[in-house]
Order: C-alpha cells, then sequence, then structure tokens
C-alpha cells in the first residue's frame, strides 16, 4: 500500500525556496535550510526563548521577529507587524524576510538591548559563557555600547534542591525551566512570581524541587541563570572535552555527553542538537551521581556542529593548526559588530586604541615605564 | 437632550433591583430573543447595529460574535470583560453599580446568539462591592426564571458566574483574561490561535466588554437598523464616556457618537468646561493608552474640520496629529499640568502593570520610566528625549499583546506634541525639579 503523504508546502525564506510539511513553524523551516545546507546557519532566526522539545514554549523573547512580506498565495498581503518566527506556521506561498530586511534586524538589536539591560555582564564568573545563548545572540546582534544607565535588578541567589541553583539575576525569564518543570515533571512547584521587571523564577516559599528529572531545567536554560551545582566554578566550558556515552539506566534514555576535563568527568548533561536543544531529557541520577568513567559506555567525541568557543577552539584542527587563527577568527567576527573603532590585528594600533579609551596619563606613564 | 441607550433609567430609584428594573421595561429583550428568534437572528441584529467594542480597540462586535468556531460537542463561552483598569476610565464600574441588570440581560441575550450554556462576568478584584450587586441580581434573575435551566421555557439553559480578579490591569488583555479565569498567571497568550477558536479551556470563546453587552437589550427590542441610525457613520450607537481632571463637571456621560468634541467639552450639558480662570492645555481621548493631543488639535483636526467624539474623528490624522476614542477616558489638562510629570506617571502605571511575559515590554516600560523620573526631577540631559522616542519605537508592535503599545504611545506623543517641555525641563533642571512646577512657554506661545 502506498504511504500517503501530506502535500508539501513552499515557503520562500530569504530568497530560498523550502518545502515543509503543513503545521510547520517559520523557524522550523529555516532550520530545514541550514541543516540541508550548513553554510546557512546565519540565516535562521535566533531563539531565546523557544524550545522545541517544549512544547507551547517560544513567542516571549522576541528575538525571532521576521518580516512576513506575503503572507500566503492565496492572500499575498504582508503580514501588518513583525511576527515571531518560532510560533508563526507557514501558509504555501509565504515570503519571509528574516536577514534581508533592516527593520527585522534592527529590531533584533533592540532585543539583545532590551534582554541586557537588566543582565549583569558578569561572564568571566559565569558558568554558561561559552555555551551561553544570550551571549551569542549579543555577539551576534548585539550593539557594543549600552545605553542604559540606570541601576539593574538584583537578586539574592537561592537554592532549589541540592543540586541546583537559582541565580534570577541572570535570568531573561524566556520560561523554558517553567515549561519543564510542567510538562516533564510531576508536582508543580515551580513558576514566576510577580510582574514585570520584578518577576521571578521561584518555587513555592523556596521549597525545594524535589524529583527525578529537575536537573533538566539546567539543560534548557539559555543563560547561567540555573546552575549545577556539582560542577559550579569547576572550570571553563571551552577547558572541557565532551564525550558522547551512554549507560543502562531504568528512568531515562541513559544517553548524555560527558565533559571530561584530563581524565576527570566533571559534568555531565544531556545531549543537544545544532541549535542547543536537548535530544532527550535525562535523569538527575545520570545528571549528578554517575560521575565515574566507569558508569558510562564511551560512544566517542561530540560533534558540536555550530560555531562555539567550544567547536572553534578545540576541534576543527584544520583550522587550529594554523598559528594566527584565533586572532584571525576574532577579527573577522568583530567587524561586523557595531562599534565605532576599527578592529584590527596590527599590536600597534591594538596598543594606540587602547592608550585612547583608557585613562590616558595612566597608560603613557605605563609605556614609558616599559620602554625605558 | 441627547439619545440615551444605556443610561435611560439610571436615575430611578432602585432601579438595581429586580422588580424596578422590570417594571422599566427590563428583560423585555430577553423574552423577546428567547421566545421568538433564532441566535442566528439576534447574531445578524448585533451585526446590523454596527456596535463597535467598547473596550478600546473598536472591532466590530457583530463580526466578532460571526468568527466563532462552532464545532460539534464543545461548549461555547461568553466572558464579559470588566476588569476595567485603564487610568482615566470608569464607565463600566458605574454601570455595572447602578445597573447590574442590564448587564446581566445583554449577558443572557448575548449567550442564546451564541449558543453558551455558562458565561463568565470578570471583574476587577478592587470592586468587591460591585461583585456583590451583581451577585445579588443574578440571585434575582434566577428566583424569576431568567437564568438557570430551561429559561422561559424555552429549553435553554444559562449559568452565570461572577469571578473577581487578582487585581492585574494586564487580566483587562482578553487572553491574559481568559488565562486568569482559567486559574493560571494572567499573561496574554500568542495568537494566534485566537479566542474564538481556542478560548476559555481551549474551547471557543468570546470576550467582550461590559457596555457592548449592556448595548443588546436596546439593540433586540429596537433593532439592529435603529441602533445604526444613532451616530455617525461607522461608529453607531452611544458610548459612555468618563471625563476627568481639569473640568466643570467631572464623571461619567452617555454621548451619541459624532458629538463635537468641543460641545462635549464646553457645553452644560456634558463637562461644562475648564475649571474657571483657566484654559486647556492638552486632552487624553481615550484613556491612558492613547496618544494625548495638545489644545489646538483638539477641537479641530490638522486640516481644520471640527473633531467628533467618534471611532473615525478622533483617529484623524493618525498619530501624528490624531488620537483614538479607545475606551473613552477623557482626561483633561489645563495649564497647570507637568506634561512630563504626567507622562512620567503614565509609564510608572504601565511599568507597574507589564506582566513581564516579553522581553520589549517587561525591560522597555521600566526603562521608560527611570529615564523619565530622571528627566522630571532634573537629572536628564537632551538626548534622553530621543532615547525615549527610540525605546517607545522599539517596542510599539514587537509585543505578545497591546500592553507594549499602549505603554510607548502616551510617551511618544508627548515628546511629539510637548517637545518644548521636555526640553526646559533638561535645560532648567533646578526649577523644573520643585514640587508643582510647569513650563508655561506653550501657554505665552
Amino acid at each position: 500500500m502506498e504511504e500517503i503523504k501530506p502535500q508539501l508546502i513552499k515557503i520562500t525564506f530569504d530568497g530560498i525556496e523550502v518545502e515543509v510539511e503543513p503545521g510547520t513553524t517559520i523557524m522550523q523551516a529555516a532550520r530545514k535550510i541550514a541543516e540541508a545546507d550548513e553554510s546557512q546557519g546565519h540565516l535562521v532566526p535566533p531563539a531565546m526563548c523557544y524550545y522545541k522539545p517544549l512544547p507551547t514554549s517560544g513567542g516571549k523573547c522576541r528575538a525571532c521577529l521576521v518580516r512576513v512580506a506575503q503572507g500566503s498565495a492565496k492572500d499575498p498581503r504582508p503580514m501588518p507587524k513583525l511576527v515571531p518566527s518560532c510560533i508563526t506556521q507557514v501558509q504555501e506561498g509565504m515570503v519571509v524576510e528574516n536577514t534581508t530586511n533592516p527593520a527585522v534586524l534592527d529590531t533584533r538589536k533592540s532585543i539583545v538591548e532590551f534582554l541586557l539591560i537588566n543582565h549583569p555582564l558578569d561572564c568571566p564568573v559565569c558558568d554558561q559563557a561559552g555555551e551561553c545563548h544570550l551571549q551569542d545572540f549579543s555577539f551576534e546582534h548585539g550593539s557594543a555600547k549600552t545605553r542604559y544607565e540606570e541601576e539593574r535588578r538584583t537578586f539574592e541567589k537561592i537554592d532549589i534542591g541540592p543540586f541546583v541553583q537559582l541565580h534570577m539575576t541572570r535570568c531573561i525569564l524566556c520560561y523554558r525551566c517553567v515549561y519543564t518543570a510542567d510538562q516533564i515533571t510531576n508536582n508543580r512547584v515551580h513558576g514566576v512570581m510577580n510582574r514585570g521587571d520584578a518577576s521571578e523564577i521561584s518555587t513555592y516559599i523556596e521549597k525545594a524541587i524535589d524529583n527525578d528529572f529537575s536537573g533538566n531545567v539546567i539543560d534548557v536554560c539559555p543563560v547561567g541563570a540555573l546552575t549545577d551545582k556539582t560542577y559550579r566554578f569547576k572550570s571553563r566550558v571551552w577547558f572541557s572535552k565532551p564525550e558522547d556515552a551512554h549507560c543502562d539506566c531504568d528512568k531515562c534514555s541513559g544517553k548524555v555527553t560527558l565533559w571530561y576535563r584530563g581524565d576527570e568527568v566533571i559534568r555531565v548533561t544531556a545531549r543537544k542538537n545544532m541549535w542547543g536543544e536537548v535530544n532527550e531529557f535525562i535523569c538527575n541520577k545520570c545528571r549528578f551521581e554517575r560521575k565515574k568513567t566507569s558508569d558510562w559506555v564511551i560512544e566517542g567525541p561530540t560533534k558540536v556542529k555550530r560555531s562555539s568557543v567550544i567547536s572553534a577552539n578545540k576541534y576543527r584542527k584544520d583550522l587550529i593548526a594554523k598559528p594566527e587563527f584565533a586572532l584571525k577568527l576574532a577579527a573577522t567576527q568583530f567587524k561586523p559588530i557595531d562599534d565605532e573603532r576599527a578592529y584590527t590585528t596590527d599590536i600597534e594600533t591594538v596598543r594606540h586604541q587602547s592608550i585612547e579609551n583608557n585613562d590616558k596619563a595612566n597608560h603613557r606613564s605605563l609605556l614609558t615605564d616599559n620602554r625605558n | 437632550m441627547a439619545k440615551k441607550i444605556l443610561t435611560e433609567h439610571i436615575n430611578v430609584p432602585g432601579i438595581e433591583t429586580f422588580e424596578v428594573y422590570r417594571k422599566q421595561g427590563g428583560y423585555t429583550a430577553v423574552e423577546k430573543a428567547i421566545k421568538t428568534m433564532t441566535p442566528e437572528e439576534v447574531v445578524e441584529e448585533a451585526k446590523k447595529s454596527g456596535i463597535r467594542g467598547r473596550g478600546g480597540a473598536g472591532f466590530p462586535m457583530g463580526m466578532k460574535w460571526g468568527f466563532l468556531a462552532k464545532p460539534e460537542g464543545v461548549p461555547r463561552y461568553l466572558v464579559c470583560n470588566a476588569d476595567e483598569s485603564e487610568p482615566g476610565t470608569f464607565k463600566d464600574h458605574h454601570l455595572m453599580k447602578c445597573l447590574p441588570h442590564l448587564l446581566i440581560e445583554g449577558m443572557i441575550v448575548s449567550s442564546f446568539a451564541l449558543g453558551a450554556n455558562k458565561s463568565f462576568i470578570y471583574v476587577r478584584g478592587e470592586l468587591m462591592y460591585v461583585i456583590r450587586i451583581l451577585e445579588k441580581a443574578i440571585e434575582e434573575a434566577k428566583a424569576n426564571g431568567f437564568l438557570g435551566k430551561n429559561i422561559l421555557g424555552s429549553g435553554y439553559d444559562l449559568e452565570l458566574v461572577v469571578q473577581p480578579g487578582g487585581g492585574a490591569y494586564i487580566c483587562g488583555e482578553e487572553t491574559a483574561l481568559l488565562e486568569s479565569l482559567e486559574g493560571k498567571r494572567g499573561n496574554p497568550r500568542n495568537k494566534p490561535p485566537f479566542p474564538a477558536v481556542k478560548g476559555l479551556y481551549q474551547s471557543p470563546t468570546v470576550v467582550n466588554n461590559v457596555e457592548s453587552i449592556a448595548n443588546m437589550p436596546w439593540v433586540i427590542n429596537h433593532g439592529g437598523d435603529a441602533y445604526a441610525a444613532i451616530g455617525i457613520g461607522r461608529s453607531t450607537g452611544t458610548k459612555l464616556i468618563s471625563a476627568s481632571g481639569h473640568i466643570q463637571k467631572p464623571g461619567v456621560y452617555e454621548i451619541e457618537l459624532g458629538v463635537s468634541v468641543d460641545e462635549f467639552l464646553y457645553s452644560d450639558e456634558y463637562c461644562g468646561g475648564i475649571r474657571k480662570g483657566h484654559h486647556l492645555k492638552a486632552l487624553v481621548a481615550g484613556g491612558s493608552s492613547v496618544p494625548i493631543l495638545p489644545a489646538h488639535l483638539i477641537t479641530k483636526t490638522a486640516a481644520g474640520e471640527d473633531r467628533l467624539m467618534s471611532y473615525e474623528s478622533l483617529s484623524d490624522g493618525g498619530f501624528a496629529t490624531g488620537t483614538m476614542l479607545g475606551s473613552g477616558g477623557f482626561i483633561v489638562f489645563d495649564e497647570t499640568a507637568c506634561i512630563v510629570r504626567n507622562t512620567w506617571n503614565f509609564s510608572r502605571f504601565y511599568h507597574h502593570e507589564s506582566c513581564g511575559q516579553c522581553s520589549p515590554c517587561r525591560e522597555g516600560t521600566g526603562w521608560m520610566e527611570k529615564v523619565l523620573h530622571r528627566i522630571e526631577h532634573g537629572h536628564g540631559s537632551m538626548h534622553d528625549i530621543d532615547l525615549l522616542v527610540d525605546i517607545a519605537k522599539k517596542i510599539e508592535g514587537n509585543t505578545i499583546c497591546p500592553l507594549g503599545d499602549a505603554s510607548a504611545w502616551p510617551i511618544a506623543s508627548a515628546v511629539r506634541h510637548f517637545r518644548e517641555e521636555f526640553e526646559w525641563h533638561i535645560t532648567n533642571p533646578h526649577e523644573a525639579s520643585q514640587p508643582g512646577a510647569v513650563f508655561m512657554g506653550a501657554v505665552l506661545a
């Protein structure tokens, strides 16, 4: 018997035609383009709150807003507002503009600005740095300067359970952890309190999240608001080496990524796909307690598909073999950032720029001291 | 005297009781609709009447009813939005307090039209005494056979539930209201799906404002065409306006749409003019969310035509020189009012009421409030003004619900029309930060 396939829908995304199944969102269509051709990865709208494994997530951060220049073949009118691509379903003949529309990019830049005004710039001490979605998002779309002069909101750190720490100051209120707690665990004790920029992720009167899958909130957190207490301050992400491994677990699939520093497993996480989304949620026992290599069957090094500090510095050996690699990469990637200063790798110019941008007298005296 | 539809009997003593209301011709619309009409005919009358939603957006109510999905075996709901919390708007409060049976009659007729067997009135939590009035009225209607099982022997059942809100402005947004009604946190939902397809408990739902529903008994009694004959153009019927601020006679007035702003503001029948010895400086025509207008654009449009109290005339000129009828919160400022301080006050409200779900509104409203606070208290700089406009522009249209727009419009319009006053606050920080200090330049010019 012939299998009945649903009629595919053809849409145009940034000038590229793609065929997808009905009910697909614009975001998924864009990801399909990038999955077929990795060089198109930059076309995919960023997602700060949308998380495919968690149904009904999305639509909150507005980072993925795109312009629909043509609603469908039947009704070719453009949509009046920018639409969130993560939850907007495609229609036959839809024409979507993402990177090709300056208004979209401008809005995206402002979303970065909004997300950062209450986010502490403590990346140097944050465990998430290096695999932080907000870091990537602001690096790719943000501006180098802030116009925000006021005080940022701050919160006390809260321990929720023996394994997870909540640092609300870093939270961007994507609600992913709330959906995780709602959808993959019983007993809902985790939610959002208060309103507006005072709202905070919280458990019922600081009650511990006590269930076998609570650790997954760490994986879904796009920033460093929910961190693994067994891993806090142990290492930087880019100093550790990920290996795929599995074990026979009665609660979850047991498919994980082990993060090594030397021979020591310093962290266990779920496996993530190229969009930073977990493939399968794992249980707390796998995550927090099985920290010996002997607990696992190693499958081999994890392939980190998209550009990240992990892949850039460790696994692309063809590139890293060249001595000027790091500097070159930094220079080419810095250029798109909106900053008045010109970027250069010329060491003299760099020194001059840093002098201009800092306390001139101080630096001058330092330089003269060095020369003498 | 202008035509009165809603408030015709408002001054009759005891109108809040069933007996008096019935003597004044109450509940005849229920009898007419349930006994002689089909639900489709009631919807048709609503469409003919051309009545537009009175909650602020002005969407035609009949059309909204027409969108309601009617799948087999799924209940449908009617929800009355009585979560009136817009600064400057207090008409629904007045209507429910004085004429509870009018709303209940409207609810019965509308629920019948939509085929809803359970309907809700979501009342702002602060109005506990109004909730008690409504509950008492519902008991009376039930005792007289107008609610409950088998209404008037027709076989149609309707249960009416009054639900107090928790006191959040955002729950006046229809999808946030539905979330709140379901017992969840009042966060607006992403649309689509619209409530007409998936609303309360994922069932088709219509959410209507109190005033819109209260118009329905009259529409049934006199016909949709008679209703459409009142008013002007596409602004049919009458509208309750809550007038406040520096006027002689603040209060709730029922006007026929199409009355000129000039008449409404200065005639003794309505506001009675600006308070003695002062003159008009600015006006917010439709509740705090709509753009503020300076004196010279209020009674005349930019093209020099008379401005009327109607959806079209008030929005003449777009946001550059016009505003919106909104929910009818008519706030009048005379020359003693400081626009910067007022704008700061509005933005403080939106900052406090933002639900915190989507980033532009959550972060932007707080940011704008802080910048305005800075300007008002003499710490601002010139580029803060452009910053404000820019933030407002970045919020507008990029949020899940209209609260983002509502927070951006008053600020953008205040800077557009009163930029001089903002600049004066920055160039004269010491003077401007004194209590009661007001920029007089615009008055002299």
